[in-house]
């Protein structure tokens, strides 16, 4: 097999930036870093940056359970394409990913994925908010990250016990909440607003999100827990994580590429492509999450990866499920519509949300000797057009169709084998 | 003109060019044998998810004084829940070789996605989408207006009531602002829409003071499980606040009109007695209710306005047929008001 050596990029990871080329060991460790290195194989990064791998803390894979939407082969197979070395699925599958057993269906079938699949695991038992899971059993499995994604823990007195009870596993973990207060948004399928009332579509307000958010930051006071915010969307969550976090709470939070990139006028097609949870929201709503990416209080980008087959986004705009493709444009979205260096970019996408998962270890490394060779290589100024057809999801509703983005994965390297080259998965 | 999807889609032309052409089929339908055959050979379908007798008929009478053929394609909502798709169904429709399809569907927006599978190959017209809109009852309510008054331009119009659930409401802003007319919505502030941004409205809550400077009130429908989600504390409380009754009738100005969609609940919205008073104009909205259908279908199918508004103009039978003239055609005069 020999070495592999990344030709002529510019590495940039947390420690800062350098051109160097980087030599992956047979061991599919990093071997050495520095100026004119020799390898077995030679991957062209002329022009491009060598990242450490990207992480997603949100990707919905939808095995087992609606394996014709996704499954964990294709999701990560697009994850590799997206540049990401590390996904963590969410656990609303049918049946939900609440025990050991589905746990380590999971993990095994993402052992031969092209990309380190991690599974989340629910909070409460099948994600019905009355009854709390095994979360000692799952962590026992390697399960650090708990959410009922899809919903949050509207119960607060159980939203207490499972911080509570959280906080005394041993290996540590991280509680993690999909914030809507589901009596407050019942019945809503965008954001309530301008673009709702006029378009008869019954909406959600902002609030529904605001008030899970208001409340877990109490029950973090309450309780000392860490907790971690799934998708923010407005401007009040945001501007509330930034209190709590300037008042020294341990709480971290993070944002997607459509709630950066897409309003709520978007619905005015009535297109379902468009509808999401959290939905789309207004333009003050986008800026305060672009905003909060720049200053830091938003610590990294997620992509809420929601494949939906073509016929379940084929009814009527309010029956249709909600949810967007994401792992194969994120990564471009965010180079080429947030105004930001590259480096803060990755920081985003790779070693921050690595740190909030716990695989700081493995994920989000430097690039340097010794460290595993998760490694992502992006032509920063390659253009492309967004073309569904393309993907290697099995779904294809992303809202970006057609759209030129600047910002390609070139190579994405997992434990030092190529499974991106050139933009083709290899496996 | 492909489709009738949306008030929003016409200006203040259009709506006028629907309302004289409604005009020439009001005359139409006062002839013994209110039967024209200028949509012989068409076929329209009705593509209805909701129960709705009063608007199937009327289209259903519209299509029939037409002469074109229809067919009825209805389903409960929870029949197509377990069953094939929305678009599946469309597009068998569509392979059947129809050239209009009306739909009536629960969800708003389904007219616009109907139009775009079908790549505008067929005539979608919105007959009630959600809460979204209703704009043939938009059209017929303005012209039911216009038909009394002669315009609607400087017009005080007020809409009373479940503004926030009514397609009705949506479509009849639209028309009546494009007319030239001030529109006033009357409603306690659970029954509007969460934001009004962007409506050419006024907002009040006080149905009592609204009242002495209306030319038109129009009255929506109260729905009784508006209660059970506490929208309202009764209906009773209701009809306390916002019912048009006699008391308030007499606070009107003379010559003002009323007016209601249907169907009408007597004594919660308007009482038994407002709702058969002569300045009431349901049932003329209803009669209307069918020659706007009727102007609908012809303007979208037929053979051209031109023909029919200026009778003038010389005829041309492309396939020998003088189908569309039969309009201007037979032997009674053809009522067209410029």
């Amino acid at each position: 097999m020999g070495t592999i050596v990344i030709k002529g990029g510019r590495v940039i990871d947390a420690t800062g930036e350098r051109p160097a080329d980087v030599v992956i060991g047979e061991d599919g460790l990093i071997a050495a870093v520095g100026s004119d290195l020799p390898g077995d194989t030679v991957l062209d990064a002329a022009g491009c940056v060598v990242s450490p791998g990207l992480v997603d803390l949100h990707s919905h894979l939808r095995q087992p359970g609606q394996e014709e939407a996704e499954t964990i082969e294709t999701g990560a197979r697009a994850a590799a394409l997206g540049g990401y070395t590390c996904i963590l699925a969410m656990p609303n599958t049918i049946p939900a990913i609440d025990h050991a057993g589905i746990v380590r269906e999971v993990l095994e079938l993402g052992r031969a994925a092209p990309c380190d699949v991690r599974t989340s695991g629910a909070i409460t038992v099948g994600r019905g908010g009355e009854q709390l899971a095994p979360l000692g059993e799952m962590a026992a499995l390697g399960v650090r990250f708990f959410t009922d994604d899809g919903a949050g823990v509207a119960d607060t007195r159980l939203m207490r016990r499972a911080m509570e009870y959280a906080s005394g596993l041993p290996t540590g973990v991280i509680l993690a909440q999909h914030c809507e207060d589901p009596v407050l948004a019942a019945g809503g399928h965008m954001h309530e607003g301008e673009w709702s009332a006029r378009l008869g579509i019954p909406g959600q307000p902002s609030e529904a999100e605001e008030l899970m958010v208001m409340r877990d930051l109490a029950l973090a006071r309450l309780t000392g827990t860490r907790v971690h915010f799934q998708h923010l969307s407005t401007a009040g969550s945001i501007a509330m994580v930034q209190a709590a976090k300037a008042s020294g709470l341990p709480v971290t939070c993070e944002a997607t590429t459509h709630h950066f990139t897409l309003t709520h006028a978007e619905c005015a097609g009535y297109d379902p492509v468009f509808k999401v949870n959290p939905p789309l929201r207004t333009e003050a709503d986008v800026a305060a999450v672009r905003a909060g990416l720049t200053t830091g209080v938003i610590d990294c980008i997620a992509t809420d990866h929601a494949p939906h087959t073509q016929e379940a986004k084929e009814a009527a705009f309010d029956a249709a499920p909600p949810g967007m493709l994401g792992l194969e444009t994120a990564l471009a979205l965010a180079l080429t519509e947030l105004d930001l260096p590259i480096a803060a970019v990755l920081a985003l996408l790779s070693w921050q949300p690595a740190r909030i998962l716990g695989v700081d270890h493995i994920h989000g490394l430097p690039v340097a000797p010794g460290n595993p060779g998760h490694l992502t290589v992006i032509d920063p100024t390659a253009t492309w057009i967004v073309d569904p057809d393309a993907f290697a999801s099995r779904s294809r509703n992303t809202p970006y169709a057609g759209r030129t983005l600047t910002g390609k994965v070139r190579h994405t390297l997992l434990c030092g084998e190529p499974v991106v080259i050139n933009g083709e998965a290899q496996r | 003109m492909t489709h009738l999807l949306s008030i929003a889609d016409l200006n203040r032309a259009d709506i006028e060019q629907l309302h004289q052409l409604t005009d020439t089929f009001v005359e139409v339908s006062r002839r013994s044998i209110p039967k024209v055959p200028a949509l012989r050979g068409k076929n329209v379908v009705w593509l209805f998810y909701e129960d709705s007798t009063r608007t199937r008929l009327s289209f259903e009478q519209a299509a029939k004084r037409l002469s074109a053929d229809t067919m009825t394609f209805s389903v409960s909502s929870s029949s197509v829940k377990k069953g094939e798709s929305l678009r599946d169904t469309v597009l068998t429709i569509e392979a059947m070789g129809v050239d209009a399809i009306v739909v009536r569907h629960g969800s708003a927006g389904v007219p616009w996605q109907i139009a775009r599978w079908l790549e505008d190959r067929v005539h979608i017209i919105n007959a009630g989408d959600g809460w979204h809109e209703h704009p043939t009852q938009a059209l017929l309510d303005s012209y039911t207006i216009r038909s009394e008054r002669g315009s609607l331009e400087g017009m005080h119009i007020g809409i009373v009531g479940d503004v926030k659930h009514s397609r009705v409401a949506r479509s009849d802003v639209l028309a009546y602002t494009a007319l030239g007319a001030q529109v006033t919505l009357v409603a306690p502030p659970t029954l509007l829409p969460p934001s009004l941004a962007g409506w050419p409205v006024t907002v009040s809550h006080d149905l009592d003071a609204v009242l002495p400077s209306l030319d038109v009130v129009g009255i929506l429908r109260m729905q009784q499980e508006r209660m059970t989600e506490n929208l309202v504390p009764s209906l009773r409380e209701y009809t306390s606040l916002y019912g048009l009754t006699l008391r308030r009738v007499d606070t009107m100005r003379d010559d003002a009109l009323i007016m209601h969609p249907g169907p009408v609940n007597r004594g919660v919205e308007i009482s038994a007695e407002v709702a058969d008073l002569p300045r009431s104009k349901i049932v003329d909205q209803v009669r209307n209710g069918v020659a706007t259908r009727m102007a609908v279908l012809y303007l979208l199918l037929g053979q051209g306005v031109d023909k029919i508004l200026d009778p003038g103009v010389p005829e041309e039978a492309p396939d020998g047929e003088h189908s569309d003239v039969s309009v201007t055609d037979s032997e009674s005069s053809v009522g067209v008001t410029g």
